[in-house]
């Protein structure tokens, strides 16, 4: 009888055994970057809100300022979220009668509260605090992006944190001068790391401590 | 497969076995005195037999065959992104809000009538932890248990949310108009058929409302009653003074101190007050330090008497003849014969002549639980070496109403039984279940409240409480009651001292406070609490500046000049009283029993807080349960061991208990705490224990010869956690040492290397003469700490520490619940503590030392160690548990996988595992508890204590943000803010001005298990007590 399996067989089987192999691998990278990429971690997608509020008009337009509406900021581990009422010491005058407002007039009316969509979202076991980035030399648009440039507010970062390490292990490349921290187009200048170095060493950040789980885990 | 409970010793093995007389030798449990089996079964496995099992019916292999179906499906939902949150802005932020920070405001809780001051922390609005107020006398900044755990109750779902009339939901203003129909016929008649019965109060508006009250309806009656109560101290003082005062003790004063029977540092009014100056008096650094004496006579082991450098076994009977014989060696002739005891009358001897040798720094305390007889000659022993004045004061006493609970109680039932009451208020309390067997309160309370005919005028029973429980069940109408959190108020301190109770949150439940239930009979129902209070203060302090008074009063938390009136109190010739009606020599008619408050449960207020029942218990660690406490020899006499149900006859009534071997115990007396067995009480306290109340009598409330104890055959399981988490270093050797070498004059030459010398003690003398005696039990040993060859890691920054004093621990357990409050431990249940799977970050351990009838105990506070070369780290897999550069031993919660690795390599046995997901997360209110700073576990994953680093955090952020170090003191763990002796100090090793780094010098300091080079960061310094030369005992 002749042979089921030709000398051929030997060839198909080894690719099969390959293909196999690299299959595994091509699946296992593409859930990886899938889990990196926007459609997991939302990057750069802008999320819908219950008032389409726009940054790029009240801060790039108007002119305010982050801690006019984010109180917190500075002292606290939460930036905060403007009540109500920060809303509608303008919103009662100007544009009151707009129907993208009418949320705003509600809760103002009701006493209800407004329903935001979060858009930098962190997991429950990973403690940030605001007060002490802004403190030294962490700039709001270093994780925040050009937020006066957007209508609608998205993240402009992934959080994995291999991007929180990025700068715990090295803050130098990021830091800025304290009274840059609000500007929201500073930009790193050419000597960064020379700077970072010396604001590093000025503001005395323990940059070794940056990087043990008890910083932001617990 | 052995359980839990096979571990626990039988009576057969222990009761066969020889107690052998033991000098030197420390040991935890009886089990481990005699060597049992178990107890080798017990230390040589990491956890208890089983514990990793399921235990709900499904075997392993079962489950892993239905898991393996649903992880490859769970697989997939770690994909996608996660769901959006969403965050809810204020409409108006609140003043002072900034949402992310915490605020503490001063409140103060009241206990029994008697207040603590506290500071209360609110997130966003939500009390989620306690702790006291420095500038409270009765708090100094520290807490009891009670108070750690109370937050709890503010939270419990059981609590009452509803107005009830007859067992159906009703609401207020129905309530009202009920009320408001019975008052108008009872104020015509000038008050008369009106009956309020309250707890004791001591808040002067309350008392303020009482004498409104009783203008506006002079024929109104108010009684008193709360089943731990004053009545014996109150009559005592009468006795002694013509009458009745509050005794204010000072601690701190006293160099030399008897308690009669009193639990002075654990359940008194002023006890965490009364903790922290005893500890401070104590407090030896050097040779040549002055450190007060302790003597205790006593029939069961308590906080206190654990403390004591001289403690006599007594039945509670034999404590007034104690004390005649005592008055009569100083000096104060009472009657009677005396003592007929060798021991007691050699003790009586050493006692006397050492208070005479310290006149005017002596004191003598009465016990609560003992007759008025033994307060008088307290008083009058007092009096005789000039203490008052100095180491004790009296006062008007704070207690509003009338001060005799148990005869107010008594006529409350006669007119019960006369059936002229119309209407009778409860404001809070639980009668019904607390009241004395004997007065067949919750009969009566039927039989008065369901009219026989319908000629009869009609009745109203109201109860105003947080739960509806068994008064409740028995009342026409039940009120839910605001938790102190929740209501505006006043409470008067152990010294007087006014606090104002100040509300941190709107009632979660819609319940009502007691002003408002009280005004509501003045006629005044349109007034709220908070206004009632005001009007009150305003008529006492003065209307000119009030409010700026107000502001002040509210955040010190304290009212000033507030303090009782001190009496120079005449004393009255006691001898002469008390001659008349000396006691015979108490008869030989069978057991004692002893009621006691539960040192967790109180008198049943906290049977349904999770924290307090799973709270190991001071001297006995039992969780879950009270139990019947019995001497070694009596219950091997009677063939008893732990667990087995017993009948209790006493006074005509019977009551089955499980027993518990209690080492120390006077073999005659039998104890039962009170506050268990309630049958009205909710999800947590179902079930729990026996109802002791059930045998008490208003006779004899506390104490009462002739019980009967008649073994039923039944058993019950005790999850009582002195076996769990035995430490025990190096291989097993056959011939198993117990861990612990007491260093004794002589006993260095006994050291045995294998011994593991966890707790160090030496008498006085030995420290003066010695002061390093703990270190040399590491330098003379044969197997000292082995050196690296690598070299220590240099901490550069910050280097946290901690010392643990033994000789102040009085092991009263409110670090252990002020750690589960602060990190978001979870209650497991009986169930589970009886599979070793307690969640409590921080342990106290409790070693005995000597016979086990009279043996010394020690406490020994064990949270991690957070060891430089810390063993856990090096096996873990995943590198779920690393230090850090400030040398703490970080647990990753996010990377642990659960192979408990770390639990098996760490000697100290400090590690938690999440066996099942133990966090409540399906009660809403529970979850307001948590403190958002600290993650809520899940299943699975390892836990441990971590120096509370929230804590640390914060501290470091805000000290960084101001570039600057932080503080010493700035920062306390949650178990040192709690401890009410100071006892625990952690700070910055780094920091050479600081407390913790003093401490590490002291020639007392010694690491645990140091032989095994961890290198631990939580050292202990060594227990010094202060025997009496004259009263060798046999104690070192």
């Amino acid at each position: 009888m002749a042979q089921v399996f030709g000398r051929v067989w030997n060839t198909v089987s080894r690719l099969c055994i390959a293909a196999v192999v690299i299959g595994i691998g091509v699946v296992a990278w593409g859930a990886f970057e899938i889990q990196r990429g926007p459609w997991v971690t939302r990057e750069g997608m802008a999320r819908p809100q219950p008032v389409p509020f726009s940054h790029e008009h009240h801060v790039g337009g108007l002119g305010l300022d982050c801690r006019y509406c984010h109180t917190g900021v500075e002292t606290s581990s939460f930036a905060g979220l403007p009540p109500t009422h920060t809303c509608m010491t303008c919103h009662s005058k100007m544009w009151s009668d707009a129907d993208t407002l009418a949320p705003v007039r509600n809760s103002w009316k009701t006493g209800e509260r407004i329903e935001w969509t979060k858009v930098y979202t962190l997991p429950d076991y990973v403690f940030f605090n605001h007060s002490i980035h802004v403190n030294k030399g962490i700039g709001c648009s270093t994780c925040h992006g050009q937020v006066d440039e957007m209508p609608l507010m998205w993240s402009v970062v992934n959080l994995k944190m291999e991007w929180c390490l990025n700068c715990h292990r090295a803050p130098e490349k990021y830091i800025r001068p304290k009274d840059e921290v609000f500007n929201l187009h500073w930009s790193p200048p050419d000597d960064q790391e020379k700077l970072g170095r010396q604001l590093v060493k000025e503001y005395n950040i323990p940059v070794e401590r940056l990087s043990d789980c008890y910083t932001c885990h617990r | 497969m052995p359980s839990m409970n096979d571990v626990k010793t039988s009576t057969r093995e222990l009761s066969s076995a020889n107690v052998p007389p033991t000098q030197a030798r420390l040991w935890r449990t009886l089990e481990e005195l005699v060597d049992s089996p178990s107890f080798r079964e017990q230390i040589e496995r990491e956890f208890p037999a089983g514990v990793g099992e399921l235990r709900d019916g499904v075997s392993r292999r079962e489950f892993l065959r239905f898991m393996g179906a649903s992880l490859a499906l769970a697989g997939l939902t770690g994909c996608g992104s996660p769901p959006a949150e969403k965050r809810l802005p204020y409409v108006e932020q609140p003043e002072m809000m900034v949402p992310g920070k915490p605020l503490r405001f001063a409140t103060a809780m009241p206990h029994n009538g008697y207040g603590i001051g506290l500071l209360a922390e609110s997130h966003e609005g939500r009390p989620t932890k306690i702790e006291g107020n420095p500038d409270h006398p009765a708090s100094r900044g520290a807490t009891n248990a009670f108070a750690q755990a109370s937050v709890l109750d503010l939270y419990d779902p059981d609590r009452s949310g509803m107005v009830m009339h007859r067992g159906n939901g009703s609401e207020w203003g129905r309530f009202i108009e009920a009320a408001n129909g019975q008052l108008a016929d009872i104020r015509r008649s000038r008050g008369a058929g009106l009956c309020i019965l309250s707890e004791a109060i001591t808040s002067p508006s309350l008392l303020d409302l009482q004498r409104q009250i009783r203008e506006q309806m002079p024929e109104a009656s108010w009684y008193c009653y709360a089943p731990i109560n004053h009545d014996n101290e109150h009559e005592g003082t009468r006795i002694a003074f013509g009458e009745a005062l509050h005794p204010v003790y000072d601690l701190a004063q006293a160099a030399r101190i008897v308690s009669l029977d009193g639990d002075f540092l654990h359940s008194d009014p002023g006890s965490v007050r009364y903790a922290r100056d005893f500890a401070a008096a104590r407090r030896v650094r050097k040779p040549g330090d002055a450190m007060s004496r302790l003597y205790v006579a006593e029939p069961t082991p308590t906080v206190t008497g654990s403390m004591a450098d001289h403690r006599l076994p007594a039945r509670a009977r034999d404590i007034e003849a104690l004390a005649r014989g005592l008055a009569r060696r100083l000096g104060v002739n009472v009657g009677g014969a005396d003592v007929r005891d060798a021991r007691q009358r050699r003790w009586l001897e050493a006692v006397a002549n050492d208070l005479k040798a310290n006149r005017g720094a002596s004191l003598v305390i009465a016990g609560r639980s003992q007759p008025p007889a033994v307060h008088a000659l307290a008083c009058a022993l007092n009096h005789a070496l000039g203490g008052i004045g100095k180491t004790v004061s009296y006062t008007e006493p704070l207690e509003g109403g009338p001060l005799n609970h148990e005869r107010s109680l008594r006529e409350l039932v006669e007119r019960l039984e006369a059936g002229d009451a119309r209407m009778l208020v409860m404001i809070g309390g639980n009668p019904v279940y607390t009241a004395p067997a004997d007065l067949n309160f919750g009969q009566r309370l039927l039989n008065w409240a369901l009219p026989k005919d319908a000629q009869e005028t009609k009745r109203l029973a109201v109860h105003l409480s947080t739960h509806y429980d068994e008064t409740s069940l028995l009342s026409h109408w039940h009120v839910p009651r605001q938790h102190y959190l929740e209501s505006w108020g006043d409470v008067r301190a152990y010294d007087g001292t006014v606090a104002i109770v100040q509300p941190l949150i709107a009632p979660l439940f819609g319940g009502k406070s007691d002003h408002e239930m009280l005004a509501l009979l003045t006629g005044n129902v349109d007034t709220t609490p908070h206004a009632l209070l005001r009007d009150y203060w305003r008529r006492r302090a003065g209307a000119a500046g009030f409010d700026a008074k107000w502001d002040r009063w509210l955040e010190k938390g304290v009212v000033p000049d507030t303090t009782a009136k001190l009496r120079e109190p005449a004393a009255q010739n006691v001898a002469e009283q008390l001659a008349a009606d000396a006691p015979a020599e108490a008869d030989g008619d069978g057991l004692e029993l002893v009621f006691q408050p539960d040192p967790t449960i109180w008198d049943g207020c906290f049977a349904n807080n999770g924290w307090q029942q799973e709270l190991p218990k001071p001297m006995t660690h039992l969780t879950w349960d009270n139990a019947a406490l019995m001497g070694v020899q009596r219950a091997r006499k009677l063939g008893l061991g732990h667990g087995d149900i017993v009948k209790l006859q006493y006074a005509g009534r019977t009551v089955e208990a499980p027993v518990l071997l209690m080492p120390g115990q006077h073999d005659e007396v039998v104890t039962v705490t009170l506050g268990y067995g309630r049958w009205q009480v909710g999800e947590v306290g179902e079930g729990a224990g026996f109802n002791a109340y059930a045998l008490r009598t208003a006779g004899a409330p506390w104490f009462g010869g002739g019980l009967r104890v008649s073994p039923t055959g039944g058993k019950r399981k005790l999850a009582n956690v002195d076996m769990h988490h035995v430490i025990v270093g190096g291989e097993i050797k056959k011939e198993l040492q117990p861990e612990v070498v007491v260093v004794a004059e002589q006993a260095h030459a006994e050291a045995d290397d294998e011994n593991r010398r966890l707790v160090r003690t030496a008498p006085l003398p030995v420290f003066n003469a010695n002061p390093r005696f703990a270190k040399e039990v590491d330098e003379e040993s044969a197997n000292p700490p082995l050196n690296s060859m690598f070299p220590q890691y240099a901490y550069k920054d910050y280097k946290w520490g901690m010392t643990i004093d033994l000789t102040s621990c009085n092991g009263c357990m409110a670090c252990v619940v002020g750690c589960q409050a602060e990190n978001n431990s979870p209650v497991v249940g009986k169930e589970q503590v009886l599979a070793g799977r307690e969640m409590h970050w921080l342990r106290v351990d409790k070693y005995f030392k000597g016979d086990a009838a009279d043996p010394e105990i020690f406490h020994q506070p064990v949270p991690c160690m957070q060891c430089e070369n810390a063993p856990c780290e090096l096996v873990c897999p995943v590198g779920a548990t690393v230090h850090d550069h400030e040398g703490i031993n970080n647990m990753v919660y996010n990377r642990c996988v659960g192979t408990r690795y770390c639990s098996n390599n760490c000697p100290y046995k400090v590690r938690r595992f999440n066996f099942l997901k133990y966090s409540d997360d399906t009660h809403a209110t529970i979850a307001l508890q948590k403190n958002p700073n600290v993650t809520v576990r899940s299943r699975g994953v390892m836990e441990k204590c971590t120096y509370c680093i929230q804590r640390i955090s914060a501290a470091r952020i805000e000290a960084e943000k101001e570039d600057r170090r932080i503080r010493d003191g700035e920062l306390q763990t949650a178990c040192q803010q709690a401890c009410p002796t100071g006892a625990i100090v952690f700070g910055d090793l780094n920091d050479p001005k600081s407390h913790v780094h003093e401490l590490k010098q002291s020639p007392l300091e010694y690491g645990m298990l140091t032989e095994l080079t961890t290198v631990p960061r939580t050292t202990y310094l060594a227990r010094v007590t202060n025997p009496n030369p004259a009263l060798d005992e046999g104690h070192a």
